[in-house]
């Protein structure tokens, strides 16, 4: 099936837009909160709280018996809360590490909420079947409600994101300080965590409680690789995130029986594979290749610098000299002497060298040169 | 240096678990001083600061900034805190962390503008580091880092500066520079109090001084208390070493 005839299925196929436009919603939404919490090293935190959804859901069928997904996701959404703010309380009252309190909650909660889907699994009469699809997601249930309130979430986060953007980037990167300015560190906190928390709920149903996290962090992990700036970043996770959603979902769909949570998670951990090694500044590749580079650039200072050191004991510092001295010189290679040409920092005459005005002034600025690059 | 007091600190005591690290402290910092706070490592120095500036709550024990609580005055003061107390790999620059200063003044909500921005710059040019305002904090060396928090607090225009080991890392260029910030500061009758490691230099850049370990040692005109007994009593080793000039 080639992009065009797919791209014609989705817009007609109310299934497949459905799923279409819910995981890149969903994507673009967790992508963009994922970054707060990469950002405050909070990683583990979107794997809790999914996992600590997962007793709320099976509480909500035993307590109403219903199937639909709004009465479950409620109680996803309560057990979710409930397992965050135990996480905060345990933090802030005994002093144990954030990631101990993380993982305690996260197997605690699980734990529980596995032994209670046992129990209903049980039961003689109960139609259970179903309630297993939010441990690993099942996308093909998406109805079009549960699109618009993911639509209506991220709406809402985006919104909240844009009035207190200020706030939010003081909280992330210096709370203390924030706190002495007179925020209140608490309620910016309480209000990142709980819209995290929504986003995750949301998620289940397509993603599942064991993959949710990655649905937070790939993308924001993978936008960090890319640049220096926070929105720059938000904006990308978003767009990482919702382009994981669409792929996904598109690769599902035909290739029959993959399911969608698992691929659009594969998808986003390639991009994040992907950013890691190709990203300009902080990605392994280019690091490599600029280390190389460095050391040719360093190899070539030393040469010039080794020639001006000879050109300034003459009045004339174009006085030509023969390229047999340059030989007691360990880093110099036929190489670098071309390029020192090209670079027009010194001419050749048969086999006779000598400095250019502007080769001379770059080797008396090559170490104060610093600064210049940042103007 | 005048009569007023511009911090006050009554029975103060904070604890982190169940053994206080500060132990009923009292403190009255005249308006005007450059004050150090020296003790050793883990004394509580960044603690009293932090309970002084509400960032603790403390078990016992009182503050207030000109005789209201800090909640009150914290226009009046800004904090320079410990470097190491950021994660410096956040997505930012150096102009966005300075500008930072200005968050307090603007309150909830409001963006900063041109007026803040052209601050910021000015406390960027003060600290020397103006050619670095675009760049990524993480590409800043240790001293840099250190002179944008400077400037950060630069911004707040306060009349009480609070600072958590600012010559942290800095070469000596930079600490003459640095000092000569704060004694501009105390000129314009400003309060500066910073936590000082380097007893040598003290009787050269203060004129007030603090001796804390978990309690009060001492505190008073450097001229006065800043002797071998002190050092002793705070340092817990015999100070023979004479470090007056
Ligand atoms: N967040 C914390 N939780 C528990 N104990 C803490 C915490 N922060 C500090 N302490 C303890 O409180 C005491 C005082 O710490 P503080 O940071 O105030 O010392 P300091 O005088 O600033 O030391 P330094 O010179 O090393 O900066 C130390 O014993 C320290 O171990
Ligand atoms: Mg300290």
């Amino acid at each position: 099936m080639d992009l065009l005839e797919y791209i014609e299925l989705v817009i007609n196929d109310y299934t497949l837009r459905t799923i279409t436009l819910g995981t890149a919603i969903l994507g673009a939404v967790t992508g963009m909160l994922g970054s707060f919490a990469v950002l405050r090293k909070q990683s583990l935190l979107g794997d809790a709280i999914s996992h600590a959804a997962l007793p709320g859901i099976a509480i909500a069928f035993l307590l109403t018996g219903a199937k639909e997904s709004n009465t479950l996701l409620l109680g996803a959404l309560v057990s979710g809360l409930i397992g965050t703010f135990w996480i905060r309380g345990i933090i802030t009252k005994t002093h144990l590490k954030s990631d101990t309190a993380l993982g305690l909650i996260l197997s605690l909660f699980f734990g529980f909420g596995m032994l209670l889907l046992t129990f209903i699994q049980k039961q003689p009469n109960a139609n259970q079947a179903g309630l297993d699809k939010y441990l690993f997601g099942q996308a093909a249930t998406l109805v079009e409600s549960d699109v618009w309130l993911m639509a209506i979430v991220t709406g809402l986060c985006l919104f909240v994101l844009l009035l207190f953007w200020k706030e939010f980037k003081i909280l992330l990167f210096d709370k203390d300080y924030a706190k002495t300015l007179g925020f209140n560190t608490k309620t910016i906190d309480i209000l990142i965590t709980s819209f995290i928390v929504l986003a995750i709920v949301l998620g289940l149903q397509t993603v599942g409680v064991v993959l949710m996290s990655a649905m937070l962090l790939a993308p924001a992990a993978a936008a960090r690789q890319w640049t220096n700036n926070l929105s720059v970043m938000v904006f990308l996770a978003a767009f990482f995130g919702a382009f994981s959603g669409v792929f996904g979902t598109a690769i599902s769909a035909t290739q029959n029986n993959l399911s969608t949570g698992p691929v659009i998670v594969i998808v986003a951990s390639v991009f994040v594979m992907f950013s890691f090694i190709f990203s300009p500044n902080r990605g392994l590749l280019f690091r490599q290749i600029r280390f190389i580079k460095n050391r040719r650039d360093l190899e070539l200072h030393k040469t010039l610098s080794f020639m001006f050191n000879i050109a300034k004991t003459h009045e004339n510092i174009s006085h030509p000299h023969t390229i047999k001295i340059l030989n007691n010189f360990q880093g110099y290679t036929k190489g670098t002497l071309k390029k020192l040409v090209d670079k027009n920092y010194v001419t050749l005459n048969g086999n006779m060298w000598s400095l250019t005005q502007e080769g001379f002034e770059t080797a008396s600025n090559l170490y104060n040169q610093q600064f210049k690059k940042d103007e | 240096m005048s009569n007023k007091i511009a911090v006050q600190v009554d029975d103060l005591t904070v604890a982190y678990n169940y053994k206080p690290v500060l132990w009923d402290i009292d403190l009255e910092i005249p308006e005007g001083v450059l004050m150090a706070i020296v003790g050793p490592n883990g004394a509580g120095k960044s603690t009293l600061i932090k309970s002084i500036l509400g960032i603790l709550k403390p078990i016992a024990g009182s503050v207030s900034i000109y005789g209201k609580s800090y909640d009150k005055q914290r226009s009046l003061v800004a904090y320079v805190p410990q470097k190491g107390s950021v994660d410096w790999d956040f997505p930012t620059t150096a102009l966005d962390v300075v500008m930072m200063g200005t968050y307090g003044s603007l309150g909830w909500i409001k963006r900063p503008g041109q007026k803040q921005k052209k601050a910021a710059l000015e406390a960027l040019e003060q600290v020397g580091m103006l050619p670095f305002k675009n760049r990524q904090i993480s590409q800043l060396s240790g001293g840099q880092q250190q002179r944008i928090f400077l400037a950060r607090a630069l911004v707040q225009d306060a009349s009480i500066y609070f600072m958590d080991e600012p010559f942290q890392g800095v070469d000596a260029t930079t600490e003459i520079a640095i000092i000569n910030i704060l004694k501009a500061l105390r000129k314009a009758n400003k309060t500066v109090i910073v936590v000082h490691h380097d007893l040598q230099t003290v009787p050269e850049y203060f004129d007030w001084v603090t001796f804390l370990n978990v309690k009060k040692i001492a505190t008073g005109p450097v001229k006065d208390i800043f002797n071998d007994d002190n050092l002793t009593k705070t340092y817990g080793i015999n100070y023979k070493v004479s470090i007056h000039k």
